[in-house]
């Protein structure tokens, strides 16, 4: 049995996994922009929780992912289903690069251009998204562009607990000790990286603020 | 009879770490006047600059704004009520030139084509031609960008204006014709402009008083007139550096 004819044999199978990979995958980054951007705000106006924040989203990104979700195993509500923890999982992985390219995007607007804006009148609002966030578009979303690639690739892992997608095949095939097998769960992940990161490193260049020529 | 737009009483600044950077300031601002704040490199000007307009924490002393004490005004009404330019001047570069000018008004609410008219209005009186408002920043000159920032600082109107060596970074020419225009265009406009420079030539050419300070402490204060007569020791110095009293009195001409 070949690759291509493994493929075509559970055509139906493999594009579930897929649209499951890409379910984790979506709402972990979701999620993990709704609160990673919000704090890496949060700490460029309040600079005492920069180390500690930082250092708590570090940590989490050390901590090996097996054993991520063995530890989440316990907790209420997301411990009922798999799916729910790797979700949780997925998304305080992708918080470190969210918060750190939040930031770091935010402190790298032109102290001049920050304060004529506050100098002329800018509430902390309007600065927040008249100037700041703009200029810092496009570093934001190379964070965002990082934690899915990560998030992509991490996903297959969560075959482990059963929360499918295409790890379930990797996995099957690493049972097996069939090739073909793996390929099938490998190569579309891989695909699907690969199509997200060239997406994003597109709309990343267009974002990004006019600059001396 | 002069009326003070800006008052420094008794006005003192220190960093967190208890270093002074400016003391007992004392000080008014005529309505109408160029009042220059001259001083080297850490001498406090800045910081006397940006105390008025809260850019910095508050200082010592009273400090008021038409009479209020700054610290009672609501800190964005003070901002807009007051024009601010500075050295580098942080045009934003996602912003065309029309845009950059015409913030204040828009976050001001007003409607579209009075914005309109007083961007291409501004855009005109700082001696830019109209094609440059779709432009972007990094599309201009350096004399462009800071023309587009003088207009910028004056979009809303205010009757105060604050400026931190405006024309410090350009070239000597393009300096000279900034600073000449923007004397005709005060004498137009007649705001109330409390002004930072070390640079003597310009004191003397823009100024209707000059402030002297060193190590935050207020030197001398005379006009312009008085000023190189001052028997001052630090005064001295500064027109021993700057060349001689003839060649920078000739300048503006009598006043």
């Amino acid at each position: 049995m070949n690759f291509w004819h493994f493929v075509a044999q559970n055509k139906f199978e493999i594009s579930d996994l897929t649209v499951e990979h890409l379910t984790m995958v979506g709402i972990s980054t979701l999620l993990a922009v709704a609160v990673g951007i919000p704090l890496g705000i949060l700490i460029t106006r309040r600079p005492s929780l920069q180390k500690p924040v930082i250092a708590a989203a570090n940590i989490v990104q050390t901590i090996p992912s097996l054993a991520l979700f063995g530890f989440l195993l316990p907790a209420p509500w997301i411990g009922d289903r798999a799916g729910r923890l790797a979700v949780l999982a997925l998304t305080l992985y992708a918080l470190l690069p969210l918060i750190r390219n939040t930031y770091t995007g935010i402190q790298g607007v032109d102290r001049a251009v920050v304060e004529a804006a506050r100098g002329m009148g800018l509430t902390d609002w309007q600065l927040l998204y008249k100037v700041e966030l703009p200029l810092a578009a496009s570093v934001i979303l190379a964070g965002v562009r990082v934690a899915i690639v990560i998030s992509i690739g991490l996903a297959t892992i969560a075959a482990a607990i059963g929360a499918g997608g295409l790890g379930e095949l990797i996995f099957r095939g690493l049972a097996m000790v069939n090739n073909d097998v793996i390929l099938a769960g490998a190569i579309p992940a891989a695909l699907m990286a690969l199509a997200a990161d060239t997406f994003l490193g597109w709309l990343e260049k267009r974002l990004a603020p006019p600059r001396a020529a | 009879m002069a009326e003070a737009v800006i008052e420094f009483r008794d006005v003192s600044y220190h960093l967190s770490d208890g270093r002074a950077i400016l003391r007992n300031l004392n000080l008014e601002v005529q309505r109408g006047e160029i009042l220059v704040l001259l001083g080297r490199s850490g001498s406090g000007k800045t910081t006397a600059l940006k105390l008025v307009n809260r850019l910095l924490g508050t200082p010592r002393g009273e400090l008021l704004v038409d009479g209020r004490p700054s610290r009672d005004w609501d800190v964005i009404q003070l901002r807009r009520h007051i024009g601010y330019a500075i050295q580098d001047v942080g045009l934003f570069p996602h912003f065309t030139v029309e845009s950059n000018i015409g913030l204040v008004p828009t976050i001001e609410n007003w409607p579209k084509d009075k914005i309109a008219q007083r961007v291409a209005n501004l855009i005109k009186l700082v001696g830019l031609k109209g094609d440059v408002a779709s432009r972007y920043p990094h599309q201009l000159s350096g004399g462009q960008r800071q023309r587009v920032g003088v207009a910028r600082a004056l979009a809303a109107d205010p009757p105060i204006l604050l400026m931190d060596e405006p024309f410090g970074a350009l070239d000597p020419l393009t300096r000279t014709d900034l600073q000449r225009e923007f004397l005709s265009l005060q004498q137009k406009l007649a705001k109330t402009v409390l002004f930072v420079t070390h640079d003597l030539r310009e004191a003397m050419l823009l100024g209707s008083r000059i402030a002297l300070l060193e190590e935050g402490s207020l030197v001398s204060l005379s006009s312009r007139k008085d000023f190189l007569a001052s028997p001052d020791p630090l005064v001295k110095k500064y027109v021993e550096a700057f060349g001689t009293v003839v060649e920078l009195f000739g300048q503006r001409g009598t006043p």
